[in-house]
């Protein structure tokens, strides 16, 4: 394929990989959008092999094959709870694959058509060490956020003292390497840089708190794309230098969504250590008076209930409690009570994290809404009834005072009755009590979530 | 004669705008299933990797750095695969979840 016509194919398949963005404004032209996404990949893979210089075919069919048959079991298999690890997985494998790219560029330089071993241009080392560096960062970093998330370490944050400083010292020594490796080209200097850069990554996601993931993932998100974005220029490979574009674009907004729905800024995100000091100020509050009910009362209300708005957290996650619930809200549409959901940007551990729930257990998402949607709304509503959410129901956002001053809170507190499905009072993760607890209008539902929803349902 | 670093560049920035102002028409409902989907055709990768695997022993590149160039693209031949498959797979399983009210 000559080369002009490999960059129009190039350039097909990155619109139709906007396309598939695109899609996504709604669910009902969201299938046909991931169909271009996937024709966008088919192209420029039969474009790259098409290409003159191409041998060792073989080889590609056995990594693709082997790569193909991994992806495909895991994507069939996975849990719908267990997406944000998915996707903290498929980060680092990104990240790798950058750096390992990058490193066949710098050992074989000619097939890539960027100069001679120890002549490689100027511009394709410095592209080289951007695209090396945050590979290996976000790498490191979405291992970590992978274990934290499949808890297999814990997801508290980890913090010591002076821990910017090393990060800090250690960003600048990064950068002397690049600086080391463009003007020699030295091997020794590639791989510190690299190595360096595999700790950073690990330093940077270790002080960040469970509860905060969903900013860690989209901003890991974006560094994927960035990393991408810095081989695309090694390679002067327009399709992958739009992907990686396109990609660090999505992820940086995500961020910046996610830090607006909780009133943090990105840095203090970064920064770590939010909620270290859990305990502190949840104590003194236990001479007040709280409601507690079972589920046969729960089901009493909301089955004489107009209107029910069902806020899920977490916690719905944790205790795999969406089928059940959809169970409940079923049983209660029978009765003649409407019933709607409310979601909050920052549920769950991910973007979106509780409507991808919901749908799987068939809750139409027409009755699903967002925030500023549905806000309004809890003041004419019987009853809020909410299942593993906390913080972002809390009241304290309105106090200027508090840690969580200022983020945008469903106001479940303004509907006539509060049903809380929580097993203890224990604060949630921004370590604050919530008030809602005490109110005279809320009865706690001490339980497991799932569990409860199942007796309601029975008792209704 | 213009750099092509510069046309890069060009191409790179017009597309962090055409990516900003997509992603921000995406409704929050899908937001899951378009960190999947970017995971996936962040896979594109894939050709960087497919380059490497078809060298040749050229110019000054010796054998034995081919063999090493080679190794490393087929690894990342192998994960790009594990992204491109998986991602678009469990977007499509998603997305086919999401179903209006009957």
């Amino acid at each position: 394929m000559s080369a002009n016509l490999s960059a129009i194919a190039y350039l097909v398949a990155a619109v139709c990989f906007i396309l598939a963005l695109k899609g996504l404004s709604s669910p009902t032209s969201a299938r046909n959008g991931n169909l271009f996404g996937i024709a966008g990949m088919a192209i420029a893979v039969v474009t790259t092999l098409a290409q003159p210089s191409m041998s060792g075919f073989g080889l590609i069919v056995i990594a693709m094959v082997i790569g193909g048959a991994i992806g495909a079991v895991i994507a069939l298999r996975i849990q719908m709870t267990a997406m944000p690890q998915l996707v903290a997985a498929f980060h680092s494998l990104v990240g790798m694959a950058a750096v390992l790219v990058a490193a066949a560029a710098l050992y074989a330089p000619e097939s890539y058509g960027i100069g001679a071993v120890g002549a490689i241009k100027t511009a394709s080392r410095i592209e080289m060490s951007l695209g090396v560096v945050i590979g290996a960062i976000t790498f490191t970093g979405s291992v970590i956020a992978f274990a934290k998330l499949q808890a297999l370490m814990s997801g508290a944050p980890v913090v010591f003292p002076g821990q910017h400083l090393v990060n800090l010292l250690v960003g600048i020594v990064i950068i002397a390497m690049i600086v080391w490796f463009v003007r020699t080209e030295s091997y020794t200097a590639f791989w510190l840089m690299t190595a360096l850069a595999f700790a950073i990554g690990i330093m940077i996601i270790i002080p960040i708190g469970g509860a905060d993931m969903p900013v860690v993932i989209s901003m890991l998100n974006s560094y994927s794309g960035w990393a991408a974005a810095g081989i695309g220029f090694t390679l002067q490979n327009t399709a992958l230098i739009i992907v990686g574009a396109l990609v660090g674009a999505s992820g940086a907004i995500l961020s910046y969504i996610m830090c607006r729905a909780m009133n943090r800024s990105f840095i203090s995100v970064i920064l770590g250590g939010f909620g270290a000091e859990a305990d502190a100020s949840s104590t003194g509050r236990t001479d007040k008076t709280v409601k507690s009910g079972s589920a046969d009362d729960a089901a009493f209300i909301m089955s004489n209930a107009e209107s029910v708005i069902v806020v899920p957290g977490y916690g719905m996650a944790v205790a795999q409690a969406q089928h059940a619930l959809r169970d409940m809200a079923d049983t209660l549409k029978e009765q003649g009570v409407k019933v709607t959901y409310a979601i909050h940007p920052v549920a769950g551990r991910m973007p979106g994290h509780m409507n991808v729930l919901l749908a799987e257990a068939n809750v139409p998402y027409d009755e699903v809404f967002e925030l500023e949607e549905i806000n309004s709304d809890f003041a004419n509503t019987d009853v809020a009834f909410v299942i593993g959410a906390n913080d972002v129901t809390n009241p304290a956002a309105r106090d200027p005072g508090s840690p969580i001053a200022g983020m945008p809170i469903l106001e479940v507190d303004k509907a006539r009755t509060v049903l809380f499905v929580k097993r203890s009072l224990s604060p949630g993760y921004a370590g604050i009590d919530n008030d809602l607890f005490y109110q005279d209008n809320t009865m706690m539902l001490f339980a497991d979530a799932k569990q409860m929803v199942e007796d309601v349902v029975k008792s209704i | 004669m213009i750099d092509p670093l510069i046309q890069d560049l060009t191409i790179f920035v017009l597309a962090i705008f055409v990516g900003y102002y997509v992603v921000w028409s995406v409704t929050p409902a899908l937001h899951t299933p378009l960190m999947s989907v970017t995971n996936a055709i962040s896979g594109i990768i894939v050709v960087g990797a497919l380059l490497a695997v078809g060298a040749e022993a050229i110019g000054s590149t010796g054998d034995g750095e081919i063999t090493l160039s080679k190794a490393l693209g087929f690894a990342a031949v192998l994960l790009a695969s594990v992204n491109i498959f998986g991602g678009f797979i469990v977007t499509q399983r998603m997305l086919q979840m999401f179903k209006k009210k009957k």
